[in-house]
């Protein structure tokens, strides 16, 4: 026998485990696809030894069999670099809105016994099962103009020389990985899913969404985005413009002060601080304009 | 004139340059991705990326070091041109992130902060934190959206694909993809397609790589007739930690502070680490390395990990292989003072407190030195010539590879710290070329090309789309198929290469890829099919893994992280001085003669039923005459003294050969062996 075949054989660690259960269940909610009914699927997984609910969702993929035997596509989901810090496999695992990559299912096993409950992000249109389309939170960064507008990409010597403080206060804001975790605990961040008319073109329906996305709920993410621009000595520049766009329609004034969002940042980014920022900025601004008019 | 457009496929690093400097120059841009960009595997790299600096500049270095070190890193294997015009526009790479606003750590002056990493004595490295991977692409992201904004660019996200379009002529004229919700297959024109799609990892497996590091863009085009350099040049780090799922960087640094090696002395000893005392413990590298220790070189760590588990059978566990490194014996507040942030991720992902337990760690692919092969154009001072159409072009005219999918700047063995740099400059470098390109595009612009080359290359696709639906299938698991294929390429072509075993491999996976073509599909649907997606993704992995494995084979020599133990130059074995000098004359013999032999690049070429037919090609090595790597040889010393006077001996008529010999400005027309 070699490696191979003694590798990655549903393998029990003698010493890891001892005492666990080799067998854990898991309850996915499926929907094959929008606008179509969701349903509850359950599956049986031999427990291995690290294991996350990316390697829970891989034994899913490799079976194809629910717990009661019966054949079924894989589960669908989204994922990419395994090390929280792509955003891709975010979901909601036993109720809490996270990454599945960092979801041990030790420690969720800890918390629950019986089995493990993997449902899609609730506020954004279900693709299939555990993939959600999450273009609306990239629409907002392109409403809130989250770039610095540098004049090309030619040499043109450094950046703005900025002190150690500057750096520490913008590089945890600079580490948003556009999970949407902020925005699925939020109250106000409400859904928006549109289906396609017909005879709609591709064109027509994006700006039709587009439209739409952009009156919702910006979301936390994108108000801690525009600090995170503003506070930029060439971002600044524009500082003016991502103020009209956060005080627009679906702008920060939508916020509820939950602060829920704060609760499920993944990495940990000060959200309400961003927010109490903006908030006061923004005040400023709408009166200057007052007193320019 | 007809509107033109570009296709880029990738949207990491590379990609994202790429896609907004052509924007800058006003060229319409179409960018293709498995994921939404910004998740793209950029996102992983950690430590920071190296160029030159005012401070370290002061201490004597300079751009012509950075290129030293880069090409001696990388055992001399890569075309000195592209490297030395890559660290000249270092510089100003960086001074660029700094103003897309890139948070660089900085100095309480309020300069950007540097750190040391491997392979150099200067503190060319700047960093974002411990995620100078990520802020770079947000960056390039935010730039990339401003120009989607303005229309010019238009991302395909969630699109995989398919192969490029090749006319009768043999010219790219676009490509087809698949979107990933719908399953709809479109034809794309385009005057130049760029790919930029990045590693190839998950023919290991399990690899520190992203999940979309398939290596499927890279394997499409070379199927579709792309010559590929290099493939058996695959990075493997040291120490990462074993996932289910993937494996997980440990940074070196934990060593640095004193982590200690070892594994129980009985095989898979049961009892908890910390209760094996310490006569049962095995510090093999402290027992092997006694001057070096746990921080021996990079590459001997390595392959000493990877012995002591596979062959030795010392693994601690029995069914993973693992080894411990152990920090329980150093003070917690040091731990978390100077190590706080890695330890931090081992905790995250393992729920186990390395101050308490040692941490099982193991070697991890890491990163594909090579690629689909590139052609540049050599300008007067040894450098690139500035917009010429040929750089990072491939041998099919149209079609480009930038970033990690294409072989150009890392030789053997890729430097820490150098990855980001290669790929913001390749994606820079390509822009003005493929616009210069565009201006005089033989049978005119893809636009004006008939309908029916567009039409047939997206029915093929589909046809072959619909067959895979369809069919009964063999019963084969894609799933388990994968795992089989990474097993054996993880055993056989990682740290440690035999030939018999690789042959006995290379066998098997013409087994392995001929039961893939029976995989039995658990989704037919028509919609978010993510089953037939890797399906095709995994058919597309053998031919790459055969180039690798083909690849290893046929170089009967070691170099870089390429290692046989039939073909390494040990050290010397003699204590008396005389001799010791013939030892070390007989060395530098050997060495010269290997260069002669073995200083070129694989080039594999697709034949007959997907088998690699491999080439050589020779290597502008005019800026740097290749010497012996020595670090950590015994006898080091010596070997260097004769290699100096040999050297000293021969000037300048052995550098004027050399340079007679890479004077040639294409590579492209380079001899074969």
């Amino acid at each position: 026998m070699d490696h191979a075949a003694t590798h990655d054989a549903n393998s029990h660690s003698s010493h890891d485990h001892a005492s666990a259960a080799r067998v854990f269940a898991v309850r996915v909610l499926r929907q094959d696809g929008p606008g179509q009914p969701s349903y509850w699927e359950r599956h049986e997984i031999s427990r291995e030894s690290d294991m996350n609910v990316i390697s829970v969702l891989q034994r899913i993929a490799a079976k194809s069999k629910t717990a009661e035997g019966r054949a079924v596509p894989p589960v669908a989901w989204d994922c990419n670099c395994l090390e929280e810090v792509c955003g891709a496999c975010t979901m909601l695992v036993n109720g809490r809105v996270r990454q599945a990559c960092t979801a041990l299912v030790d420690r969720l096993l800890e918390e629950n016994p019986d089995e493990i409950e993997l449902r899609p992000m609730s506020k954004f249109p279900v693709v299939r099962d555990l993939v959600v389309n999450r273009s609306r939170l990239f629409r907002a960064l392109k409403k809130i103009k989250a770039w610095i507008p540098v004049d090309g990409y030619y040499d043109a010597g450094p950046g703005p020389r900025q002190s150690p403080d500057e750096q520490l206060q913008a590089y945890p804001l600079s580490q948003c990985m556009s999970c949407g975790c902020c925005l699925d605990a939020c109250p106000q961040y409400t859904k928006v899913e549109l289906t396609r008319r017909e005879g709609e073109s591709d064109e027509q329906f994006a700006a039709r969404e587009h439209e739409a996305f952009d009156r919702g709920f910006i979301g936390a993410h994108a108000i801690s985005q525009t600090m995170l621009f503003n506070a930029n000595p060439t971002g600044s520049m524009n500082a003016g413009e991502r103020l009209d766009a956060l005080t627009s329609e679906g702008g920060i004034q939508v916020c509820g002060n939950a602060q829920n969002c704060v609760a499920v940042c993944p990495k940990e980014i000060p959200l309400t601080t961003s927010i109490g920022r903006a908030g006061r900025a923004a005040t400023l601004h709408v009166l200057k304009q007052w007193f320019d008019k | 004139m007809a509107k033109q457009r570009v296709m880029i496929v990738g949207g990491g690093l590379a990609g994202l340059a790429a896609a907004m400097k052509l924007a800058e120059g006003g060229v319409e841009v179409d960018l293709m991705s498995l994921t939404p960009v910004k998740r793209s595997h950029s996102v992983c790299a950690q430590g920071g990326i190296n160029t030159v600096n005012d401070q370290t500049r002061q201490f004597g270095d300079s751009e012509w070091l950075h290129l030293d070190d880069t090409v001696y890193g990388g055992d001399f294997l890569q075309h000195q041109p592209p490297v030395k015009e890559m660290v000249e526009w270092g510089p100003k790479i960086i001074d660029l992130m700094d103003r897309l606003g890139v948070p660089f750590n900085r100095t309480s002056e309020g300069f950007r902060d540097h750190r040391r990493f491997g392979g150099t004595l200067f503190k060319r490295t700047a960093f974002a934190g411990a995620t100078t991977g990520q802020q770079l692409l947000y960056a390039l992201d935010e730039q990339v959206r401003r120009w989607e904004a303005e229309g010019r660019i238009h991302k395909y996200e969630f699109w995989d694909f398919l192969g490029p379009i090749i006319d009768d002529a043999g010219v790219c004229r676009g490509c087809v993809g698949q979107d990933l919700v719908t399953m709809e297959i479109r034809a794309f024109a385009a005057d130049a397609v760029v790919v930029a799609s990045g590693g190839c990892g998950l023919i290991y497996g399990r690899s520190t790589m992203s999940m979309a590091c398939t290596g499927s863009a890279a394997s499409r085009v070379y199927q579709a007739g792309a010559k590929y350099g290099n493939g058996e040049f695959i990075q493997v780090h040291p120490t990462a930690i074993p996932g289910a799922d993937k494996l997980r960087l440990m940074s070196e640094s934990a060593r640095g502070e004193g982590g200690r090696v070892w594994v129980p002395r009985k095989p898979h000893d049961p009892r908890p680490p910390v209760q094996i005392p310490e006569s049962e413990r095995y510090y093999f590298l402290e027992d092997r390395y006694p001057k070096y220790g746990n921080l021996v070189p990079r590459d001997i760590a390595t392959r000493e990990i990877f012995n002591v588990c596979t062959y030795e059978g010392l693994s601690v566990e029995p069914d993973r292989m693992c080894v411990y490194l152990d920090l329980t014996h150093l003070p917690r507040a040091t731990l978390d003072q100077k190590l706080g942030g890695i330890l931090e991720i081992y905790e995250k992902f393992q729920g186990v407190d390395p101050r308490e337990v040692p941490m099982k760690i193991f070697p991890a692919v890491h990163y594909s030195m090579g690629g689909l092969w590139v052609d540049y154009q050599r300008s007067a001072s040894g450098g690139l010539e500035i917009g010429s159409t040929r750089n990072q072009a491939t041998n099919i005219p149209g079609l480009y590879a930038i970033g990690e999918c294409d072989y150009q700047y890392h030789g053997a063995n890729r430097l820490g710290a150098n990855s980001l740099l290669s790929c913001i400059f390749s994606g820079l470098v390509v822009a003005p070329g493929i616009q210069n390109w565009m201006k005089s595009l033989p049978g005119g612009a893809a636009s004006e090309q008939p309908s029916s080359l567009y039409d047939r290359a997206r029915r093929k696709h589909q046809q072959t789309h619909d067959a895979l639906l369809k069919r009964a299938g063999g019963g084969e698991n894609p799933y388990l198929l994968h795992q089989e294929l990474g097993n054996l390429m993880t055993r056989s072509a990682t740290v440690v290469r035999h030939n018999s075993d690789m042959q006995e491999s290379y066998a098997r996976l013409c087994e392995l890829s001929t039961r893939a073509e029976k995989c039995s599909l658990s989704d037919t649907g028509h919609w978010t099919n993510q089953n037939v997606v890797f399906t095709k993704a995994l058919k597309d992995m053998f031919p790459l893994a055969k180039v690798i494995l083909k690849g290893a084979i046929a170089r009967d020599e070691s170099r870089g992280a390429h290692f046989k133990p039939e073909f390494c130059a040990a050290g010397l074995t003699s204590t008396a001085p005389a001799e010791r000098r013939h030892e070390a004359e007989a060395w530098c013999d050997r060495f010269e003669e290997n260069t002669r032999k073995w200083l070129k690049s694989t080039i594999a070429v697709c034949g007959e039923g997907g088998e690699p037919q491999l080439s050589y090609e020779s290597i502008d090595t005019s800026l740097i005459p290749p010497r012996p790597r020595l670090y950590g040889l015994v006898g080091g010393e010596m070997i260097e003294e004769v290699w100096k006077q040999r050297q000293a001996g021969r000037t300048p008529a052995t550098r004027d050969g050399n340079g007679t010999t890479a004077g040639k400005s294409s590579p492209a027309s380079a001899s074969a062996h």
